[in-house]
């Protein structure tokens, strides 16, 4: 069997056990990224030298009978958006092609922790902004079942890693759906935990209240082993949840009992494509089939998940990349020019004799700013921080930003009501496979809709996982999402892998 | 009042806490170090980085603000001020804005010389936020160059609102005085005008009797860039006038433009208009996300309130009735710090005259301790050495003047007073001996002692001189007694 086929749960055993080496897993990995990428565009970087070197020295402790870290030696792929000291983190954006942070994040802390193999850096919408990674300011990523095709996002490059084998685990950020939508669409296993149960210090901030790093993975018992490696309290953290991490991975093969599944009738109006429909329906059958009860849940205030999230969202991230102004880092305009255009439209008004519109210039400053940002934002980033500015604006705050709010909370407390009745919701994680590449840059409004089904997790904080449940007559993969009340996240699991333990989907592999 | 209108103040008062370390990350918040060493990603505002909330500068805020009387917020949060500007490098300020930790309390302010009534001044808020980094613009060689200096980025401050209750520059002063003692003893803040760690803005205007009697308000203006509490008050009476002036040329009225922000310029000793500000002032507020709200309970506040010590004015007060000083003593020696005040309450105790010892520190111990630059605790002569010299001059064994040469010699050679008087020969006269003396020098001065018999009792100091050259160790005022009473004897 190749290494390639081989869960990263295997791929541990078999490293305890002498009969495959690190160097040799994360060779394996380096090849077939090498094979495929080209086509793909998952990984903006492929850090081959430091893979190896940190695979011989898993291996090389090992062997010396040294204490090995939880993922020793399973290459890992990270989305570029979480700093590492002394390495790019560019967020697929201009402004940060070139910028180096100075510190880890907590998460790539742990992973270094845990011998993870650090492989690479994976595409994504720039500042995780967008469900198809074609905001990113620095490459196409392409859906590995289909190259013509998105392969979701804002993840996309960790999604689209997983599910070409060029990792066998990958590290995505969720704020509306920005791991499981792009899992459901690249056929891979994605998980978005509650708020706070991984710590956000160094993630690159998009919606602060919303961001939650996650783990993908080619099964749900992969998910688990990362997740458990990322998660805890962390005191860098304010809003981190201060409870110890459940054993996820020792507790995943244990059926649940006494299942109760809801079905959200909200999430199966129109709009639902119908072999997607049809996937997720038969995948309730095969939970019924396990012993699970099904139940029909109402989530009212479902419609206005889309609306609250686009002002909470864009308001956060009005405010969060606020800092990308050019005085500190990121991308800083030419100044010479910019001070040139600026005299010669100085020297304009004068000789035309408008001297009030002198006094009305720009002053270095600000041009400096305006130019900088300018050119370092892409536009999906703009009209994002375009409509955040204005929704906080005096005069606006009240009709926008806390009447968001408030849905928001009445959105939890939907989720609350029917988590009385029902263990986990189900459902479809997208309305609709992966699109065409470039089919709805033009229409922002259709874009924000893909995010319909995954954004609420957000708004209320709980956890959500996207497995595979199926194939469109095409061979798109379409995901089926559960989600469960907070903070159970072992829930989540157990159910993705009683799922996965009677089905294949999660198995099938694109055809590369 | 000399003027025709009245000067409506109120200060907002931004002082640095008193903590080893910023509000949102573990840097120095030490002054002086050199540009950019005590920073950090989170500080410096680095793309994901998060503030985490310094517990110690909650807990000295809420001290200060329990201590001004405020009540206490249940539930308070964090939100961000979004402006642009190079030293700020996040973008936007951790500030508080709709629900500050406190609000409503009150500052008592009174004059010991009496140039005004004792009163109160309403505190409107008191909040928590970061101070933001420094911008130093060095223009050399004609190229104008900026360069940001992020150390006090970060750094807690406390802003203190006060009510537009003051009616004087001198109010004003008297203000930031008890405020900055109150602050000072609470451990709370410096309160280092030099080094920032006390920064005050003014919005001052006035209010003008018009002809029909009615009140007519000018335009507000804040003033800025005060760097002492004397140009504080140098700025305000300067632009009472100014604006007064301003009035009778313009008969603007508030509302009539909009608010103006001026600059101190102390050199010159007038406020000058600031540039108007190129953004608008919409600093879009929103509660911090990356921050959780802080919850205080009442019996939190109550434990802050118990732990809290004896405050200035409690103090000053005790000093004038255990020791019967007056306000004017209490008001010099709470004013020197709590050392000070300890050293005195011990001189009192044990001289056992609250009066003289307040005499004595203020005189010869705060002169000594200003010329020498030095501090109280580091005083060589103790309370109760003191008080030893003070009980000898007390009991006629030295007087005042010789008391003084006492003083100096102990300072000098760290002898007690029994010693160092030993040591410059001071020992008491024997009564028969200074009867004797005063009886040649009545002898000897019979005009002196016809100018006396004439009501001249003043003439009677001349004997005093003559003693002292006979004999330095007399007693002045027993040798004017003597003299006295062998005149009136005849």
């Amino acid at each position: 069997m190749s290494v390639l086929e081989l869960s990263a749960r295997r791929l541990l055993d078999e490293m305890a056990a002498g009969r495959l080496t690190a160097v040799e897993v994360t060779q394996a990995y380096l090849d077939q990224i090498g094979r495929h990428d080209r086509d793909v565009g998952a990984f903006l970087r492929v850090d081959a030298e430091g893979a190896i070197a940190k695979a011989s020295d898993v291996d090389e402790r090992r062997r010396a009978g040294r204490p090995v870290g939880r993922l020793g030696g399973v290459p890992v792929a990270v989305k570029d958006i979480l700093a590492s000291r002394g390495e790019l983190v560019t967020c697929a954006s201009r402004t940060l092609e070139h910028f180096r942070a100075p510190y880890d994040a907590t998460v790539i802390a742990k992973l270094k922790a845990a011998d993870a193999v650090l492989i690479g850096r994976t595409n994504l919408d720039e500042f995780a902004m967008g469900g198809s990674t074609e905001n990113s300011a620095l490459q196409t990523t392409r859906n590995p079942w289909d190259l013509s095709r998105i392969p979701g996002g804002s993840s996309g490059g960790s999604a689209a890693a997983v599910a070409a084998r060029m990792a066998p685990l990958a590290i995505g950020t969720d704020t509306g759906g920005s791991i499981r939508e792009p899992a459901g669409l690249c056929g891979v296993t994605g998980m978005k935990p509650t708020y706070g149960v991984v710590s956000r210090f160094g993630l690159v901030a998009f919606a602060s209240s919303l961001d939650q790093v996650g783990p993908l993975a080619t099964s749900a018992e992969d998910a688990a082993l990362l997740l458990e490696a990322i998660a805890g309290h962390d005191r860098a953290d304010s809003t981190s949840v201060d409870a110890p991490v459940p054993p996820y991975s020792e507790w995943i093969g244990q059926p649940l009992e006494d299942l109760t599944l809801g079905l959200v009738r909200e999430h199966f109006g129109p709009g639902l494509d119908a072999e997607v429909e049809r996937a997720v329906r038969e995948a309730v059958r095969v939970y019924e089939s396990l012993g699970a009860k099904v139940k029909e849940v109402s989530l009212p205030h479902s419609k206005y998940c889309v609306a609250t999230y686009y002002i909470i969202a864009p308001c956060e991230a009005s405010s969060n990349l606020a800092r990308y102004d050019g005085a500190h880092y990121g991308h800083r305009t030419d100044e010479k020019a910019m001070l040139a255009e600026r005299d010669a439209e100085r020297r304009h008004l004068e000789s035309s004799g408008e001297t009030a519109a002198v006094d009305e210039l720009d002053t270095a400053l600000v041009r400096m700013y305006r130019r900088s940002r300018s050119e370092g934002f892409g536009a999906e980033v703009k009209r994002r921080i375009m409509l955040g500015t204005y929704a906080l604006s005096a005069g606006y705050y009240d009709a926008y930003y806390l009447k968001a709010l408030k849905v928001r909370r009445l959105i939890r407390r939907d989720f609350d009501k029917a988590f009385d009745d029902v263990d986990l919701i189900a459902g479809p994680t997208t309305a609709a496979p992966a699109f065409k590449i470039g089919e709805k840059v033009d229409d922002p409004l259709a874009m924000y809709l893909v995010d319909l089904y995954t954004v609420s997790a957000n708004l209320a904080g709980i956890g959500g996982i996207s497995i595979p449940c199926g194939f469109t007559a095409a061979g798109l993969p379409i995901g089926l999402q559960l989600q469960a009340p907070p903070l159970e996240e072992d829930r989540l699991l157990r159910a993705a892998h009683m799922f996965q333990q009677a089905t294949d989907w999660h198995t099938r592999r694109p055809p590369l | 009042m000399s003027e025709p209108y009245a000067i409506v103040i109120g200060l907002e008062v931004h002082v640095q806490l008193l903590t080893a370390s910023k509000l949102f990350c573990g840097c120095s918040t030490k002054f002086g170090a050199p540009p950019n060493t005590q920073t950090c990603p989170i500080c410096t505002g680095m793309p994901g980085t998060l503030p985490v909330m310094n517990r110690r500068a909650f807990e000295l805020a809420l001290q200060a603000a329990v201590a001004l009387d405020c009540q206490i917020a249940p539930f308070t949060k964090w939100d961000r001020k979004q402006y642009y500007y190079p030293d700020l490098p996040k973008g936007y300020q951790i500030s508080q804005y709709d629900l500050p930790f406190s609000h409503g309390g009150h500052l008592t302010i009174s004059d010991a010389k009496g140039r005004f009534e004792a009163k109160q001044v309403g505190i409107i808020r008191v909040h928590l936020e970061e101070d933001a980094g420094k911008s130093v613009h060095d223009e050399q060689a004609g190229e104008a160059d900026s360069r940001i200096d992020l150390n006090r980025a970060g750094t807690p401050l406390l802003e203190i609102v006060s009510q537009p209750d003051m009616r004087s520059p001198a109010e004003a002063k008297a203000y930031l005085d008890e405020l900055k003692l109150l602050l000072v003893y609470l451990g709370v803040s410096d309160c280092n005008m030099q080094e920032g760690s006390l920064r005050v803005d003014a919005n001052v205007n006035l209010h003008i009797a018009g002809a029909g009697g009615e009140k007519i308000a000018t335009p507000i203006v804040e003033v800025k860039n005060m760097n002492s509490f004397r140009a504080v008050e140098r700025a305000l009476a300067y632009e009472a006038d100014r604006q007064f002036e301003v009035w009778r040329e313009t008969g603007r009225k508030l509302g009539d433009v909009p608010k103006q922000t001026r600059g101190w310029d102390d050199a010159a000793d007038i406020t000058r208009g600031q540039r108007h500000k190129e953004e608008s002032s919409d600093y879009r507020y929103f509660p911090d996300p990356d921050l959780v709200p802080v919850t205080v309970s009442a019996k939190q506040v109550e434990e802050v309130r118990a732990a809290l010590g004896e405050l200035p004015a409690a103090l000053r007060r005790r000093l004038e009735t255990t020791y019967g000083i007056t306000p004017y003593d209490s008001d010099v020696l709470v004013n020197q710090g709590q050392e000070l005040v300890t050293y005195y309450v011990e001189l009192a105790e044990a001289s056992g005259d609250g009066k003289m010892a307040a005499n004595w520190v203020q005189q010869d111990v705060l002169r000594t301790l200003n010329e020498q630059g030095a501090s109280i605790g580091a005083f060589p002569i103790r309370p109760p050495q003191l008080a030893e010299l003070l009980q000898k001059v007390r009991a006629g064994e030295v007087d005042t003047t010789r008391g003084r040469e006492v003083f100096a010699a102990m300072l000098a050679s760290g002898r007690s007073a029994a010693e160092a008087m030993r040591a410059l020969g001071i020992e008491q006269v024997d009564e028969s001996q200074l009867v004797e003396l005063c009886r040649q020098l009545v002898a000897a001065n019979p005009k002196l002692v016809a100018d006396v018999k004439a009501g001249k009792l003043q003439a009677a100091g001349a004997f005093i001189g003559q003693a002292k050259k006979l004999n330095a160790n007399v007693n002045p005022n027993r040798v004017r007694e003597i003299c006295l009473e062998l005149i009136a004897k005849g």
